[in-house]
C-alpha cells in the first residue's frame, strides 16, 4: 500500500527533506478514450503507477468510476491516499467531457485535495514527460474529433508549448491555419481521421490525450500546493438553442 | 430515530440540480439550484444548458445540503441518485457525480427512478405509504398513473400520456396566453380570478369509447389546441382575451380529468390510497379538486408540499431510504443513467 498521505512530507511533521510523493489521480474523458490513471509526483519527477484507457466513445458515464475504482487497487491505496487530482478540460464532445471533470469535482470535494485543469489537447501536442517524442523545431498540429464534421485543434512548436488555440473548425480550416503557422506534422484521432483532408504527414502517437503527460503539465502546481481550481470545461461551442417565437400559433 | 439509515439524494433529470439528505423518513435538508431562467426564454428547457448548469451547480448544491443537514460525507450510509428517466446528458452529471461522491467516500450507490422518487417523497410528510396505494404523477416531463405494491421492488403502469404531459399543457396555454415560463404558477393565479365554467372546453379520453382502449390514460393536445383555437377567434374578432377565465376553464378540464381517472382507479383497484406526486401537483385546484372528490368515496389523498412536488434532491433520498431499509443491493459503479429507465425498475 502507498501509506503516504498525499502531500505530506515523509520523515514526520513539519520536516521539510527537500522531496515529497503525492499519489496523484488523473482522469480525461474529453475523446471517446475514457483514462484513469494514478501518477507519483516528487520533486524531480512523474511516474505513472497505474493506468486504465477505454476507447468507447458511447459509454463514458459507465466506464470511468470503475476504471478509477481499478487504478486505485491496482496500488493498493484508498482515496484517502489521494493528494490532487488533475483533469483534462477538454475541448471535447460535452456530454462525455462532464463525466470527467464531475468526477474529478466531486473527489475533491470529498477528499479535501485540490483538482487542477489541463488542456486535453496538451496531453497530445506536449512531448510528455520524458521528452521522449519530441521532434525538435517541428511544429505539430493536434486535431480531436469534434463531432459535425469538425475538429478541436490547437498548434504546438517543438517543445511542446502550445501557440495556438484550442479551438474548434473545420478539418480544411485547422488545415489552412497549420499551413500558415508552417506545421510539418499532424497528431491526434481527429487526424487520423481527416488525414486527407488536413494533407500533412501523420504522427501515429498519442492519439489521445496522455495521462503522463497531463500529470506532468500540472506537476508544478502539484509540488508548490497550489491552491485548486474550479473545473470549467473547454465547450468552445454555444448550447444549441432555439429561442421560442412569443405567443406562437399552436394551431395544426 | 438516530439509527435509521442517513441517506443523500442527489437529482438532475431535468432543470433542478438538488440535494436532499434524509434519516429515515425526517428530511434534514433539501439544497436546490435550478437553471429555469436560463431556459424561459426559450419557453422550454434546453438540454445542453440544463446540463452545464447541473455542473456548474452540483459541488456548491451539495456543500449547502450538508451544511443544512450539520453531517459530512463520512456521516452518509448511502448515496441515491436518479438514473433515469429524464434528459440524458442531465442525468449523466448526476449519476457521475454520485458515483464520484461514492467511491471518494466508499460509500454505496444506488440509481433510483426519478418517478417512485416522486411517490417516496411523500413518506417525508406523512409517514410509511400504505400498500397498495395509486400514484399519480404529473409534472412538465410526465403524467402517470400507477399502483404501488411496494415501492422497493417495482410499481405497475396503469396508464400515461398518450401526447403532452400535464405541465406542457400549461406551458403551452400560458404562452398562448402571454404568461411567463414555467406556465403552472401563473395558470393558476390567474384561474382564481376566473370563472372555471365560462368556457366549455374538452376532456381528453374521456368518452365512453376511450374508457374502453384508453381507461388510465390522459390526452392532453387536445384540450390544448381547442384552448388555441379559442383564443385565436377571439383575437380574430378583434376582441379581448379574458386571461382569467381562459386560465381557469383550461385548469378545471386538466383538473378534472386528472382526478376523475386517478379516483376510478383506486374505485376500480378496491384501493383508498391516493398519491399525488410532480410538479402540476403544486396546482391549488388540483389538490382541492381531488380531496373534495376523494372525500365523497372515502379516498384519502396524500400530497406532498408544494415545494417536494416540483423535482428536488430529498425525494430520491426519500426512496433511497426506503430501499435500505428495504435491504436492497446497492448499484454497481459502472450504473448507467439510462433516459427512458422504466417505471417497472425502481433501483438499478
Ligand atoms: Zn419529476
Amino acid at each position: 500500500m502507498l501509506a503516504r498521505a498525499g502531500g505530506v512530507w515523509p520523515g514526520g511533521a513539519g520536516g521539510r527533506l527537500g522531496w515529497l510523493t503525492v499519489l496523484v489521480l488523473v482522469v480525461d474523458s474529453s475523446t471517446p478514450a475514457v483514462t484513469a490513471a494514478l501518477a507519483e509526483v516528487t520533486a524531480d519527477g512523474v511516474a505513472l503507477r497505474a493506468h486504465r484507457c477505454t476507447v468507447d466513445a458511447r459509454a463514458h458515464g459507465e466506464l470511468l468510476a470503475p476504471q478509477v475504482e481499478a487504478v486505485l487497487a491496482d496500488v493498493d491505496a484508498r482515496p484517502a491516499d489521494l493528494g490532487a487530482i488533475v483533469a483534462g478540460l477538454g475541448p471535447g464532445p460535452f456530454t462525455g467531457l462532464r463525466v470527467g471533470l464531475v468526477t474529478a469535482a466531486t473527489m475533491g470535494q470529498v477528499l479535501g485535495i485540490p483538482t487542477y485543469g489541463v488542456c486535453s489537447l496538451d496531453g497530445i501536442g506536449h512531448p510528455g514527460p520524458t521528452g521522449g517524442t519530441a521532434v525538435g523545431e517541428r511544429r505539430v498540429l493536434v486535431a480531436a474529433d469534434a463531432r459535425r464534421k469538425e475538429v478541436y485543434w490547437a498548434v504546438y512548436d517543438g517543445d511542446g508549448r502550445r501557440i495556438v488555440g484550442p479551438e474548434v473548425d473545420a478539418p480544411a480550416v485547422a488545415a489552412a491555419r497549420a499551413r500558415e503557422l508552417a506545421v510539418t506534422e499532424a497528431v491526434g484521432d481527429g487526424a487520423h481521421r481527416y488525414v486527407d483532408v488536413l494533407g500533412l504527414p501523420l504522427r501515429a502517437e498519442p492519439r489521445y490525450p496522455d495521462a503522463a503527460t497531463l500529470v506532468a503539465l500540472a506537476a508544478a502546481r502539484v509540488r508548490a500546493g497550489a491552491p485548486g481550481e474550479t473545473l470549467t470545461p473547454l465547450y468552445l461551442r454555444r448550447p444549441d438553442a432555439v429561442a421560442a417565437t412569443s405567443r406562437k400559433s399552436v394551431l395544426p | 430515530m438516530a439509527d435509521e439509515p442517513l441517506i443523500l439524494g442527489i437529482e438532475t433529470s431535468c432543470d433542478e440540480t438538488g440535494v436532499g439528505i434524509v434519516r429515515g423518513h425526517t428530511l434534514l435538508a433539501d439544497a436546490l439550484a435550478s437553471s429555469v431562467d436560463e431556459h424561459a426564454r426559450f419557453g422550454g428547457v434546453v438540454p445542453e444548458v440544463a446540463s452545464r448548469a447541473h455542473l456548474e451547480a452540483i459541488v456548491p448544491t451539495m456543500d449547502r445540503a450538508l451544511r443544512a443537514a450539520g453531517v459530512t460525507l463520512a456521516d452518509i450510509d448511502a448515496i441515491a441518485v436518479t438514473s433515469g428517466p429524464g434528459l440524458a446528458g442531465a442525468l449523466l452529471v448526476g449519476v457521475a457525480a454520485a458515483k464520484g461522491y461514492a467511491l471518494a467516500a466508499e460509500k454505496p450507490v444506488y440509481g433510483v427512478n426519478h418517478l417512485a422518487a416522486h411517490v417516496a417523497v411523500d413518506t417525508l410528510e406523512h409517514g410509511p405509504l400504505p400498500a397498495p396505494a395509486i400514484a399519480m404523477l404529473v409534472s412538465g416531463g410526465h403524467s402517470s398513473l400507477l399502483r404501488v405494491d411496494d415501492l422497493a421492488r417495482g410499481v405497475t403502469p396503469l396508464g400515461a400520456t398518450i401526447d403532452d404531459a400535464a405541465g406542457e399543457a400549461f406551458d403551452k396555454v400560458a404562452r398562448l396566453l402571454g404568461l411567463p415560463f414555467p406556465g403552472g404558477p401563473y395558470i393558476d393565479r390567474e384561474a382564481r380570478a376566473g370563472d372555471p365554467a365560462s368556457i366549455a372546453f374538452p376532456r381528453g379520453l374521456t368518452a365512453a369509447k376511450d374508457l374502453v382502449a384508453h381507461r388510465y390514460d390522459f390526452s392532453f393536445s387536445g384540450l390544448k389546441t381547442a384552448v388555441a383555437r379559442w383564443v385565436e377567434g377571439r383575437r380574430r374578432a378583434g376582441e379581448p382575451v379574458p386571461v382569467a377565465d381562459v386560465a381557469a376553464a383550461f385548469q378545471e378540464a386538466v383538473c378534472d380529468v386528472l382526478t376523475g381517472k386517478a379516483l376510478a382507479a383506486c374505485r376500480e383497484h378496491g384501493i383508498d390510497t391516493l398519491v399525488i406526486g410532480g410538479g402540476v401537483a403544486a396546482n391549488s385546484r388540483l389538490r382541492a379538486m381531488a380531496g373534495q372528490r376523494a372525500q365523497r368515496y372515502g379516498i384519502r389523498v396524500r400530497t406532498p408540499r408544494p415545494g417536494l412536488c416540483t423535482d428536488n434532491g430529498a425525494m430520491v433520498a426519500a426512496l433511497g431510504a426506503h430501499l435500505v431499509a428495504a435491504g436492497v443491493r446497492p448499484s454497481r459503479l459502472d450504473l448507467p443513467a439510462d433516459s427512458a429507465l422504466p417505471l417497472t425498475t425502481v433501483s438499478v
